[in-house]
């Protein structure tokens, strides 16, 4: 649906991003990761048209940006990270206008009450849109994504500034509309990349440093698989048996409990699961095992590692 | 274009800006209508419309300036960049909602020509010359003062701009006369808005001033939207 082929932009000497690539399959939810100040708003501005890239490409549906705008623009709804509202206008008004921009052409009365009815705003249909709180300005914005069913969504932080409650509401509406949209959303929150996006896209420094699916992003990365163990018994012991489990390359004692039991961290190679061995070392020793996790790396992790890993290279 | 001129318009009148811009123009066109027609006893209404100068250079900065400088700091200029409209619709559509609001302000120099007919019939053609060139000389200066309002994100700067062309057109010709180059006098005067409004005064219309006046809203709403062209590139 999406093809964006390395795109550049500088800001006179500064760049912002350079040589980005990526494509973006139809009904797939996109998450754009990235810490503040990577370039995940001039990704989003350039694919929608609001400033030109200094090279490269982006192709939607066939349709180039800088060659044909305005049908590339007719497929996108487009979430700015601050929503364009006019704020002494009501929600009505608003989105009317906005549908005549968009030059809309379907049943207006019906779609915009419809878009409403999604974006959970009816209630407020009637008030000035100055006068309305954080998290129902951001549906408002996205209800303007909405108008006129673009195929594709572009979601610039759409859940910035809002309360934890309003922050699930905003997720759970993206991911319904995954279903029916191809969406590319940015975010610095993690967790959230994580729950809603079938796949991301990493960018640190204008430069997109991973491109995978989240669960083989946060697997992928630690070439080893550690374990979290908490076992009751003698500690010199205990590491002892622990090293000669087979698969098992590295066992670390991290801390006594206060009963008699204590944590270690057991790393071993990815190509075997060594629990069952550990569980039956430890049944054999007589060393009861209160708790076994497998650690492996979070997003957090990888984003980390990712983007403090970059300004060093 | 349609739905910007609509919502502009009722930007106007959902700030006060529309009502005061409105109510000024009235008041102080009343005043002159008063003083250059009605206290003389004359049906000429030139005076009047040459007077309006005076006031137009206020209220039209005031008019234009938050037609982009507000977009641009609300942000909201990326609503409308996104949009699959063209940026000459977007400029024109600011421009001639200006337009119709400053048409609404000069419609009533036609009332006090139709005061005037009650008491003796003034010289049609006269009046109407006069209002085309008011017309004209309204829309080149809504044309600069969008312009100006398009390369600022501060209101207060755009009318400031706005106002200062206008005291500069006053005295344009006072500048020419002042320089003794001839070849740089001829050029201010060439450029000179009054040069052009004058003969509209006198109930002269001619092809080169309208083209003037045409040329110059033309040119700046060519150049507002170079604004934006160039912002996308740099």
């Amino acid at each position: 649906m999406i093809e964006v082929k390395g795109l550049c932009k500088n800001y006179g000497g500064k760049t912002a991003i350079s040589d980005v690539s990526f494509t973006v399959n139809d009904g797939e939810i996109l998450g754009f990761l990235g810490p503040n100040g990577a370039g995940k708003s001039t990704t989003m501005n350039i694919i929608t048209g609001y400033i030109s890239s200094t090279s490269g490409t982006v192709t939607v549906d066939g349709d180039e940006i800088m060659e044909n705008p305005i049908a590339v623009k007719k497929k996108i709804g487009y979430l700015p990270e601050q929503p364009p509202l006019y704020l002494d206008m009501t929600v009505k008004a608003y989105l009317s206008f906005m549908y005549d921009l968009k030059k809309v052409k379907l049943n207006k009365p019906q779609h915009i009450e419809q878009i409403c009815k999604l974006v959970k705003i009816d209630d407020v249909y009637d008030r000035v849109i100055k006068h309305l709180s954080k998290g129902y300005k951001q549906r408002v914005g996205i209800a303007q994504a909405l108008l006129g069913e673009p195929k594709l969504l572009i979601l610039d932080e759409p859940t910035v500034g809002l309360d934890p409650n309003q922050i699930i509401e905003i997720r759970d509406l993206v991911k319904s509309l995954g279903k029916s949209h191809t969406i590319i959303l940015s975010s610095h929150v993690l967790p959230e990349v994580q729950s809603v996006c079938d796949r991301v896209i990493v960018i640190n420094n204008g430069k997109v440093v991973a491109d995978d699916t989240t669960a083989n992003l946060s697997s992928g990365l630690s070439a080893e698989n550690r374990l979290v163990l908490t076992i009751e018994g003698e500690k010199n012991a205990v590491i002892a048996a622990l090293k000669t489990v087979p698969g098992v390359t590295e066992v670390a004692f991290s801390r006594q409990n206060a009963d008699s039991s204590a944590e270690y961290v057991v790393s071993y190679d990815k190509s075997q699961d060594v629990r069952k061995f550990v569980f039956s070392k430890m049944a054999g020793m007589n060393c009861p095992i209160i708790s076994m996790s497998n650690d492996s790396m979070t997003l957090e992790d990888v984003f980390r590692k990712l983007t403090q890993d970059e300004p060093s290279k | 274009m349609g739905a910007i001129i609509k919502r502009e318009i009722l930007a106007y009148f959902s700030s006060a800006i529309g009502y005061i811009v409105l109510a000024v123009f009235y008041v102080f066109g009343g005043f002159y209508f008063y003083m250059s027609a009605l206290v003389s006893n004359t049906t000429d209404l030139s005076y009047t419309f040459s007077s309006l100068f005076i006031i137009l250079m206020f209220i039209i900065p005031i008019l234009t300036m938050r037609l982009f400088s507000e977009e641009k700091k609300q942000k909201t200029d990326q609503a409308l960049l996104t949009a699959p409209v063209s940026l000459t619709s977007i400029a024109l559509g600011k421009y001639f909602a200006a337009i119709v609001i400053y048409l609404c302000c000069i419609a009533i120099t036609l009332v006090y020509a139709g005061i005037i007919a009650c008491y003796n019939a003034p010289s049609w053609t006269s009046v109407f010359g006069n209002f085309l060139g008011v017309f004209l000389l309204g829309s080149a200066l809504i044309a600069v003062g969008m312009f100006l309002s398009s390369i600022t994100e501060n209101q207060i700067v755009a009318a400031i701009g706005g106002i200062a062309v206008g005291v500069l057109m006053l005295f344009m010709d006072s500048i020419a006369q002042a320089v003794s180059v001839e070849f740089v006098s001829n050029i201010l005067r060439g450029i000179s808005f009054m040069t052009y409004y004058n003969n509209f005064t006198l109930g002269i219309v001619t092809l080169k001033d309208v083209v003037f006046f045409v040329s110059v809203s033309a040119l700046f709403v060519f150049l507002t939207v170079r604004v934006f062209e160039k912002k996308r590139w740099s």
